[in-house]
């Protein structure tokens, strides 16, 4: 099949961007989405111009590395799909698609598609894991993990942190990602001791970073390429209420 | 010039020997040296973290956005422990024995043995960091048998076991860099080792957005870079994941060892297509509860569903009956490879097996099979859009890891003073053969549990002179790389790497993949030159060294691998002998099994790089077995 792939091209974080129009050829329904890049690139290179600049790495859905909005949609809008794995057998020959990076001020564009995520980082730093220096660990089965929380803590930590959320959310909010890690951690017997401070601060690193609020929009959990549930946002802001009260000593 | 440093005593007291005999760093002073890692796996990850928190200045460089993208995330199934929590003969001596066996006696005893003794260590580790383990309703750990053993000692974590113990080492890695012990350098690439005085003392860098090549100093360099799969161009590896860090350390002095000793895995999903850029692994787990089959007659096309139960050739269970589907992986490949050349296999091309779960389905129910393997049945189906809970998998072996790497000693330091090697990046203790379950194990034990001794043990016995970055090494080096980048931008020819990557990839697959003969490797080991002079006189790489460039940093990784390759098929040319997954056509039993030869071959290679354009030298590590008997390996 051919396709007409409007793309976003910016040469750097300074420069301005802009779409620019492509034709790609001979696609082909076993292809992956970012096979068919590939190809265009190949194209781009052989002609002597510039290829597209995208995020890839393990091309199989975990690293969360790859992402950018298709039609206005991150990931192309394939439930539970990274866009390394959206297979071009859900496309047709003639279509028109718009490619553009994730849009969020504290996301900067770098070049083409890729983006700058380090605020993820920064979040994770602010409380993100659970305080358990190399060696001092005692027998693993002595921590009995109830297996209901430990599937709950499960389905948290499953997070790539690709930024989808925080793309398709109208407030750039991080919300998904951070509900995620919190209650990873807040799930468990060994997150215990650190549960309010994490909370607190990894609430606020989030507000610092430029992202925005949450006000329920739910666009998050609907591109989540690991379908994180928008139920984890409710107890985050549950442990928030429970850390505020308790640092009032209440 | 290969001094293995094994502790003497008997087997089960050489590490706490060795942790007695080294020397230790002050607490106070730990924080006046500082320690360069590259790398944010699970090697680099554990041991910068691990690191960081005794208080040591630790530099971590990583080529990827954030130290959570790297590789390791993408290991399935499981890590092994010899927790014996199963109560069904397990030990730490049995995980040791069945990893030098199904190393097949290639690796060193006293490495292993330590391994096997670290691993119980790593779960209590990763459980207090809380990785979500796979639990029962009583709250305790689960775990599943893996191919090669007939214990229950793999812990998991759904099929996403790497993920959540590489986001473990991650998580307490970002601590430390929020306690400032650790500096974090993202997408910063390795481009070169500094070698002052004989000793690792610092890299160059390329930063990958503005393009400045940097310099960094310390006492200590590690490299946890990974493997080096992606030579083979299609491989389950990240598409990022390559050789350069440890091929440029290679050409500064230190020692390959083992370089043709890659696994080929056997359950991937089939190729598909010409434009294909990668292969995806689906867990060797799946061995467990799926039967592999094809059909008895050549060239029958018919759909699964309608092959007769007495016309399907279930060839693992009849070849194998004791291990049966869960041969390790070096067998169940040479078999897979075997049955499609006789013109069995199935699926476009030929070129696959069946995977069935019918069975499992009918004795366990689908709801089971579903929360044991639901995320990998998804991802079969999204990939081939075939529902493996209706129709059979189709899988075929694909390359998926490098049991060779840099040469280390038993305290994991190459043969250049000061560069210590970690992980997948070094040449390990999985022989010429890994075991399922056993990558992440190593990476770990390598990451928190060795190097956290071995290295402060080398800063305290050695007399380190003050070196920063103003030493001419440092500008020499500079100047190397800046000049190989400018060399690259400038060659403005026809073709685009990856064309000659694929090139390479094919003609390392057909002659040093699963099958080598003499005849095979000395064709590649004509070719390989000249497709080397064509990358240098006909790439064409677009923009400049100044920028973020992809092109560029593709070129510099597949020009290394253009070297290694050539030293991996003079190292499976050495080795006249059929060993692990490598099946040497001249050297195999009356029935076709692979035949090793101890007599000749009972040893670690390790090439030395002697300058360009002059034959490397090889050095032998001789390998002795005391605790497990030298023997055939037979799962039948």
């Amino acid at each position: 099949m051919n396709l007409t792939l409007k793309i976003w091209r910016q040469q750097d974080a300074k420069s301005a961007g802009k779409f620019v129009t492509y034709q790609v050829q001979n696609v082909t329904p076993d292809m992956s989405f970012l096979e068919m890049l590939d190809l265009l690139n190949e194209d781009l290179q052989t002609r002597g111009e510039a290829p597209v600049v995208f995020e890839h790495d393990c091309r199989e859905g975990i690293c969360g590395s790859c992402g950018f909005l298709v039609n206005g949609v991150a990931h192309g809008g394939h439930r539970g799909t990274t866009v390394c794995q959206l297979s071009m057998r859900f496309f047709k020959d003639g279509d028109s698609l718009t490619l553009e990076p994730w849009r969020a001020k504290a996301f900067p564009v770098l070049r083409d598609l890729a983006v700058d995520r380090s605020a993820f980082d920064r979040i994770i730093q602010a409380g993100g894991y659970i305080s358990a220096p190399t060696g001092g660990a005692p027998d693993a089965n002595a921590i009995l993990v109830p297996k209901s929380d430990a599937e709950r803590a499960f389905d948290a930590a499953a997070c790539i942190g690709c930024g989808a959320c925080v793309a398709a959310c109208p407030n750039a909010a991080a919300m998904l990602f951070t509900a995620a890690k919190v209650t990873h951690l807040n799930s468990l017997p060994q997150g215990q001791p650190q549960r309010d401070q994490r909370t607190l601060d990894m609430v606020a690193t989030m507000t610092e970073e430029d992202f925005g609020s949450c006000t329920n929009h739910g666009e998050c959990e609907a591109v989540c390429p690991k379908e994180i549930p928008i139920e984890f946002i409710g107890r985050m802001n549950r442990d928030l209420v429970h850390a505020m009260l308790h640092r009032r000593g209440e | 010039m290969l001094e293995s440093k094994i502790p003497s005593g008997p087997i089960e007291k050489k590490w706490e020997k060795a942790r007695f005999d080294m020397k230790l760093v002050n607490p106070a002073n730990r924080r006046k040296h500082t320690v360069i890692i590259v790398g944010s796996g699970l090697a680099g990850a554990a041991a910068a973290a691990s690191l960081g928190q005794q208080g040591y200045n630790v530099d971590c460089f990583s080529f990827h956005d954030s130290p959570r993208r790297a590789h390791s995330i993408a290991a399935q199934g499981g890590i092994n422990a010899a927790k014996n929590y199963r109560n069904d003969g397990d030990s730490i001596f049995r995980l040791f024995y069945d990893t030098v066996k199904g190393g097949d006696f290639r690796a060193r005893e006293a490495n292993v043995y330590r391994l096997a003794q670290i691993s119980v260590n790593i779960i209590d580790q990763c459980v207090a960091q809380g990785v979500p383990f796979a639990r029962e309703y009583g709250g305790l750990l689960d775990t599943r048998s893996f191919g090669g053993v007939q214990v229950s000692r793999t812990f998991y974590a759904r099929g996403q076991t790497g993920q959540q113990l590489l986001l473990g080492a991650y998580q307490a890695l970002e601590e430390q860099i929020a306690a400032g012990t650790v500096r974090m350098h993202t997408r910063s690439e390795m481009l070169d080792l500094v070698v002052v005085n004989g000793r690792a003392r610092g890299i160059v860098t390329r930063n990958l957005i503005s393009g400045a090549i940097e310099t960094h100093a310390a006492d200590v360099v590690v490299l946890g870079t990974g493997g080096y799969g992606n030579v083979f161009y299609l491989s389950t590896n990240a598409k990022g994941s390559n050789t350069t860090a440890i091929w440029r350390a290679h050409r500064r002095g230190a020692l390959f060892g083992n370089p043709c000793f890659t696994q080929i895995h056997p359950t991937c999903i089939p190729v598909s297509n010409e434009n294909q850029s990668k292969l995806t692994l689906m867990s060797e787990s799946l061995r467990n509860d799926g039967r592999v089959w094809v059909p008895k007659k050549q060239g029958d096309t018919r759909a699964p569903g309608s092959i007769p139960e007495d016309e399907r050739d279930y060839y693992l269970e009849r070849r194998y009956p004791s291990f049966g589907n869960l041969v390790p992986r070096d067998v169940a490949s040479r078999n897979a490879k075997e049955v499609c050349d006789e013109g069995r296999g199935v699926g476009p091309g030929g070129m696959g097996v069946y995977l069935d779960f019918a069975d499992a389905i009918k004795r366990l129910t689908e709801p089971v099979v579903r929360e044991k393997y639901g995320n990998l049945f998804d991802m079969y189906e999204e990939i081939t859009g075939e529902n493996a809970y209706k129709v059979p998998m189709r899988i075929f072996p694909a390359v998926h890891y490098t049991m060779g790497g840099l040469w280390v000693d038993y305290q994991l330091m190459s043969t250049i003073p000061g560069l210590f090697v970690a992980g997948e990046a070094n040449f390990s203790d999985h022989g010429a053969n890994r075991l399922g379950a056993s990558a992440l194990m190593q990476g770990l034990a390598d990451g928190y549990f060795i190097l956290p001794y071995t290295l402060p043990n080398y800063i305290a016995s050695s007399s380190l002179e003050k070196v920063d970055t103003s030493h001419p090494a440092f500008a020499a080096a500079k100047e190397e790389v800046n000049q190989r980048v400018s060399k690259l931008v400038n060659i403005r020819g026809k073709r685009t790497v990856d064309s000659i990557h694929k090139e390479l990839g094919k003609m390392m697959w057909n002659n040093c993949g699963m099958a080598r003969s003499e005849e095979g490797l000395r064709s590649n080991l004509a070719q390989i030159p000249e497709l080397r002079h064509e990358f240098w006189n006909n790439v064409n790489i677009i923009g400049t060294g100044e920028e973020f460039n992809q092109s560029l940093e593709k070129a510099g990784r597949v020009a290394d691998f253009l070297e290694l390759a050539e030293l991996m098929c003079l190292d499976a040319l050495q080795r006249a002998e059929s060993c692990g997954g490598h099946f040497r056509v001249e050297s195999q039993t009356p029935d076709g099994e692979a035949l090793r030869d101890d007599e000749h071959f009972s040893y670690a290679s390790a090439w030395e790089w002697k300058g360009e354009g002059n034959p490397w030298e090889l050095h032998r590590e001789p390998l002795v077995f005391e605790h497990v008997h030298l023997a055939q390996r037979s799962y039948k």
